[in-house]
């Protein structure tokens, strides 16, 4: 099963646009041709994990297994306002302006 | 005193000593980067009165009969650490003019023991390259051969090191990005092991890989530098609280009763005559030295690159997706939604090889592709791993080469992606396995260039590796002993 779903993902190519536009990028013609060649050859290139057998072996998410890390729950000063908004591109009122989002 | 070769640790015991103040270092320091920085671009911004006034502080302290381990001390700092007041731009359009809020945790720390930060250095943007021709504010170029790249992301701090405009700078390594820019213009490059020196404060790119590390001009400096920044920090989760190794065993003088393993899989074909010899040169050093060199074998090393270029861009397009213009750096004019602010903005923000790595971690993580690439690379990253603990039963540390040649010409590799990600092949196994690793000049090519060994440890275990280079090191006559070997 999983080598089946494995052998197919790796038949289809990569459509340039339509990842660009989840990874909300907005490409240039030039970049997007550029782009489409570019990336046939990198995922060709890490397609060779295709190669090993995986199964039943467990997924590495990090490089050490540490998992479920607490600390005590104890009030600290934060970044105060001021200084949060300082590298804000623009603001008013003590918040980040954006473009309309509700008409 | 001369900054252009004196270690960390001399100009620590010249301060000790009265010979020079701290302003002065510093002061020979930014003489030197207004001359040399123009033609390498090295840095990207410096603050003169800044550092000077950073400098007379530590003056001040010290007159008054204060002491800290590296009180007046001069660091060029990579431009993705956050130097609270300095910019961080990471070498990207997008973080144009950013002013970082507050001081990264490592950097909080070598302050509190009493460093002065002197600059920023140039990087590929992001710390996405192996060549530091991808930077927003143009390429930096190698101190021994202005023609070729001084490796990367970290080209910029290796290059100030070498080039005598700073006595040692922090870096950041992904996949390599301490080490091999280290090999490529001769200085130590150090990583410690994933969780040692708290991330809090750099700028994310592969958070399972990223770790701050130093380039020096010596192996000591590298270990006084880790035992600065290395420890848990409550800011970051994936920090260790497992006890540091003792500082007398990272400053061995002999090898004796250690085994050094040669992995025959980083020894390939198409390895420079060159890199060979010198490595081979290294090994023989450590049975001189007393070591016992066994060889061994990595066998899951082929995958390694395919799995991190999976495994790291996955993490870049999550991390970067926070670049919206909205809370910081640049924003894009005009927009009329939100939408269009995200896309402009960050089309016009990112270079091209920040897109193709965003582009390739929303493919691999893009629904119908997560298991075949992301889930599959996780899974391959378990067997690079095991290899290496299997391969540490056997010895202490591991002697391999750091790069497949010696610095390449500028502009050999930026047409062609899948080419400068070989470039990483010897050293993004380290990040993946979580290892500490070191990159150690070795000796000059007949063209002039550093050729470079590398050593790694198991994790956690950065005695092995800062133990094994310090007595390589001294075998050869100090920290500049390499220059005059030929391979």
């Amino acid at each position: 099963m999983e080598q089946e779903k494995r052998a197919n993902g790796g038949n289809e190519g990569m459509d340039v646009r339509h990842v660009a536009l989840l990874a909300r990028l907005a490409l240039t013609d030039e970049d997007a041709e550029l782009f489409r060649g570019q990336m046939a050859d990198i995922v060709g290139f890490v397609r060779k994990i295709g190669e090993l057998n995986i199964e039943g072996i467990e997924p590495t998410t990090h490089a050490h297994r540490v998992e479920n890390v607490f600390r005590e729950d104890e009030p600290a000063p934060g970044l105060d306002r001021a200084t949060a908004l300082a590298n804000a591109p623009e603001q008013a009122q003590g918040l980040f302006l954006t473009p309309r989002i509700v008409e | 005193m001369d900054t252009a070769s004196v270690t960390l640790g001399e100009a620590l015991a010249g301060l000790d000593r009265g010979d020079w103040s701290s302003e002065e270092l510093v002061s020979d320091l930014l003489a030197r980067i207004e001359a040399g920085n123009g033609a390498l671009n090295a840095y990207l911004d410096v603050d003169a009165d800044d550092a000077l006034s950073q400098a007379r502080a530590a003056d001040r302290q010290r007159a008054r009969g204060e002491r800290a381990p590296l009180l007046g001390a001069p660091l060029a700092v990579k431009d993705n650490i956050n130097v609270a007041g300095q910019s961080c731009a990471c070498a990207s359009r997008i973080l144009e003019g950013y002013k970082a809020p507050c001081d990264a945790t490592a950097i909080a720390r070598l302050r509190r023991e009493g460093a002065v930060f002197l600059g920023r250095t140039n990087m590929d943007e992001f710390a996405m390259g192996s060549s530091t021709e991808y930077s927003a504010r143009g390429p930096a170029r190698n101190p021994r051969n202005p023609d070729c790249v001084p490796g990367g992301s970290s080209g910029g701090s290796a290059a100030a090191v070498a080039a005598g405009m700073a006595l040692a700078a922090l870096g950041s390594d992904t996949g390599g990005s301490i080490r091999q820019p280290a090999a490529f213009c001769g200085c130590v490059g150090f990583k410690p092991s994933y969780g040692r020196v708290s991330r809090y404060g750099l700028t994310a790119f592969a958070s399972s890989l990223d770790q701050i590390g130093s380039l020096t001009r010596g192996v000591d400096d590298a270990t006084r530098l880790f035992f600065s920044m290395a420890g848990p920090d409550a800011r970051d989760a994936t920090t260790v609280t497992l006890p540091l190794p003792a500082p007398e065993a990272c400053r061995r003088e002999d090898l004796k009763g250690v085994v050094i393993g040669v992995p025959k899989e980083y020894f390939p074909s198409a390895l420079a005559p060159d890199v060979r010899a010198a490595v081979l040169a290294a090994a023989e050093t450590c049975r001189a030295l007393g070591a016992e060199t066994r060889d061994i074998s990595l066998p899951h090393t082929e995958y390694a690159m395919a799995v991190y270029y999976i495994v790291a861009p996955a993490e870049a397009s999550a991390n970067l997706a926070r670049f919206d213009g909205v809370r910081y750096g640049r924003r894009a004019a005009g927009a009329t939604s939100p939408m269009d602010l995200y896309c402009r903005t960050r089309s016009e923000g990112f270079g091209r090889e920040v897109k193709r790595r965003i582009l390739l971690g929303a493919y691999v993580l893009s629904s119908g592709y997560y298991d075949a690439y992301y889930l599959s690379a996780q899974k391959a990253r378990t067997l690079i791993r095991d290899d290496f603990t299997a391969a540490f039963r056997d010895c202490d540390a591991i002697l391999a080469p750091v790069t497949p040649s010696a610095a390449f010409r500028m502009g050999e590799k930026t047409e062609d992606p899948v080419q400068m990600y070989l470039t990483d092949v010897f050293t993004a196994t380290a990040n993946l396995a979580g290892l500490c690793a070191l990159s150690l000049p070795c000796a000059m090519n007949a063209d002039g260039l550093p050729l470079a060994a590398q050593l790694i440890g198991p994790a956690f275990r950065e005695d092995a590796v800062l133990g094994a280079a310090a007595a390589l090191e001294r075998a050869w006559g100090g920290p500049t002993g390499w220059m005059g070997r030929r391979a």
